[in-house]
């Protein structure tokens, strides 16, 4: 049996399950010769706002082990400059593209949102949360059940593209917030962004970013990642969800798609290695022919218990 | 650019520093000054992170054809494994990565500044100068003896080198800042590169700034990617409007920029306000310090 790598995404259908995350693959024309961009599943763009963002100062990253510490500070070209610019060069590799949206105000997520739906190449819209809400002080969209349902609610009602909700992962409750973004309309989850963190270098006193606080990301949060998209599948399982945080070779892959994710993001990894998304869709394939699995799909939530029944079962 | 294995030809410490030579003929013939490559760290370790280093050499002809030379300064966890790096076992390399050093067209007395291992690149510079026909003096400094790299490379390739400790170790006492003038004055510099911390490029852009010679600096921020995605090695850069400031790639809108273009107060306390040229050398280490 020679497995397929084809997933459909509940009407979203793509080549393979491994895609690029958000802000990790933005310039084409800077990884020509490095990337075979066309072996990927589907392109995570940059998350883009209504007007152009300069980004925080630096230093902007710093390791961490297992992990990166980052902190852009959300610098992208506006609304205008990607559609004109950055997304013809995106759409032009033929990959599918989920546009990122982001935005401070109900009315920017909107308004950008149903911009990026219009553009050729665009298969769905990925709704960044993990956005500061300037009439809340800053709040993250993403904390809050309520908060994150209404943006995500905005979106999918002004678009007939798929609107996947993107969460971050250091919430109480990411099945709650899961549930809200789903009820309001979200057709799918990407799961999870980047979590909050903060590093301090002792020789000088100083924060490791500019930003003082930033984001980690990388192996570091995998089991972060792993545990929601688990929790969130298991409540929601026929909803697709991304997985993202950590996925950095076929074998964290497979973790995702074994905790119920539909496909995977690849980010860290991808800055460090500019392969891996390739390395870890032949791995997959390696790992479904050796299990004499058909498809991805196959492997949602097949789980086995940690330990064999009490009853003596060998298997 | 291009992704390599590249085999290490030899390894072997400079003082405090840390030289390597590659194969790599793709990279070396097209390689220009003030390019990097990006190394990649053994998997299942707890750095992830490539190490950017400024390429010093790149061997087109001869017996070292093809080969690729870069140096780095005592740093943290990246470096020290990269040292126990030996001959014939190999490293994962993209290179060249980012712009270099652009050649004066109607200019032709050169003042190059190397501060500790990034010296190493301006020797690099320095022979693709000469090679045009230009003019080249030098300037190297550090905090000691020890953090000059190889300096009879620049006596070599150079009409006059300047060398300043700290300490006083070697040539003068003194800084990079503290000579500048005067060499600049001396050699009649119609254009200046430099390389090292930024602190000492910041009071060189000053001086250039205010004898208005063109400068060109090279940049190192901490860097994930090398190549262009992450956004995460930016540099403060004005606007040709006045408009303010735009955050530009070190990685492929740099490492080298024009000095008159950065936007120095927010990138690095003014020199006046700090001691300049005290560091070892330039970038150690990317964000993996």
């Amino acid at each position: 049996m020679k497995p397929v790598l084809d997933v459909d995404l509940g009407g979203i259908p793509l080549r393979s399950p491994v895609m690029a995350a958000s802000g990790c693959l933005r310039s084409i024309r800077d990884v020509h010769g490095l990337v075979d961009v066309r072996r990927l599943g589907a392109i995570a763009s940059v998350s883009v706002t209504a007007q152009p963002v300069a980004g925080s100062a630096g230093p902007r990253v710093a390791e961490t082990p297992s992990g990166l510490l980052h902190d852009t500070g959300h610098q992208n070209p506006g609304l205008d400059v990607f559609l004109a610019q950055e997304l013809p060069v995106l759409a032009r590799t033929r990959v599918p593209v989920f546009a990122s949206v982001g935005g401070a105000t109900l009315e920017e997520y909107l308004r950008v949102g149903t911009a990026l739906a219009e553009a050729p190449g665009v298969v769905a819209l990925e709704v960044n949360l993990a956005c500061p809400s300037a009439e809340r002080g800053g709040a993250l969209f993403a904390h809050r059940s309520d908060h994150a349902a209404e943006v995500v609610g905005a979106v999918a009602r002004s678009t007939r593209l798929p609107v996947f909700a993107k969460l971050t992962g250091d919430v109480a409750d990411i099945v709650d917030i899961a549930g809200a973004c789903i009820q309001a309309g979200a057709h799918g989850l990407t799961l999870i962004g980047s979590i909050p963190g903060m590093g301090i270098a002792p020789a000088s006193r100083s924060p490791r970013l500019g930003a003082v606080t930033g984001w980690v990301s990388g192996p570091a949060i995998r089991p972060v990642a792993v545990r929601a998209v688990f929790l969130v599948s298991r409540a929601f399982p026929d909803v697709p969800i991304i997985g993202v945080g950590g996925v950095a070779d076929a074998s964290s892959a497979v973790e995702f798609l074994l905790a119920g994710a539909w496909a995977v993001q690849v980010g860290t990894a991808m800055l460090v290695d500019p392969d891996a998304p390739l390395e870890i869709t032949k791995g997959i394939i390696g790992y479904l022919r050796r299990h004499k699995i058909a498809d991805p799909s196959q492997l949602r939530l097949a789980l086995r218990p940690a330990r064999p029944a009490a009853d003596g079962g060998s298997s | 650019m291009r992704r390599i294995r590249a085999e290490v030809l030899s390894s072997r410490n400079q003082g405090q520093h840390h030289t390597m030579t590659i194969v790599a003929p793709e990279i070396a013939e097209r390689a220009r000054p003030g390019q990097f490559l990006q190394v990649g760290m053994p998997a299942d370790r707890s750095f992830l992170l490539r190490r950017p280093f400024a390429i010093y050499k790149a061997s087109r002809q001869g017996g070292w054809a093809g080969t690729l030379e870069f140096a780095f300064g005592p740093g943290g966890a990246g470096t020290d494994w990269l040292r126990t790096v030996r001959a014939h076992q190999f490293l994962d390399i993209i290179g060249p990565l980012g712009r270099g050093f652009a050649t004066p067209k109607n200019r032709n007395v050169c003042l190059l500044i190397g501060e500790g291992y990034a010296s190493g690149q301006m020797y690099f510079l320095a022979e693709e100068l000469r090679a045009k026909g230009k003019k080249v003096d030098m300037i190297i400094g550090g905090p000691t003896q020890e953090a000059i790299f190889k300096p009879i490379e620049g006596k070599r390739l150079a009409a006059s080198v300047t060398v300043v400790t700290e300490d006083g170790s070697l040539g003068s006492r003194g800084t990079i800042v503290d000579v500048l003038a005067a060499m600049a004055g001396q050699t009649g510099a119609e254009v200046i590169y430099a390389a090292g911390t930024t602190p000492m490029l910041r009071a060189v852009a000053e001086y250039c700034g205010q004898q208005r010679i063109p400068a060109q600096v090279a940049i190192e921020e901490a860097m994930a990617c090398g190549w262009g995605q992450c956004f995460t090695c930016v540099v403060p850069v004005l606007r040709k409007d006045g408009s303010g400031i735009d955050h530009q790639r070190s990685c492929t809108d740099g490492p080298v920029f024009n000095s008159s273009r950065i936007a120095w107060d927010a990138l690095v306390p003014s020199a006046t306000a700090t001691s300049t040229g005290s560091g070892s050398g330039s970038g150690s280490e990317g964000a993996g310090a």
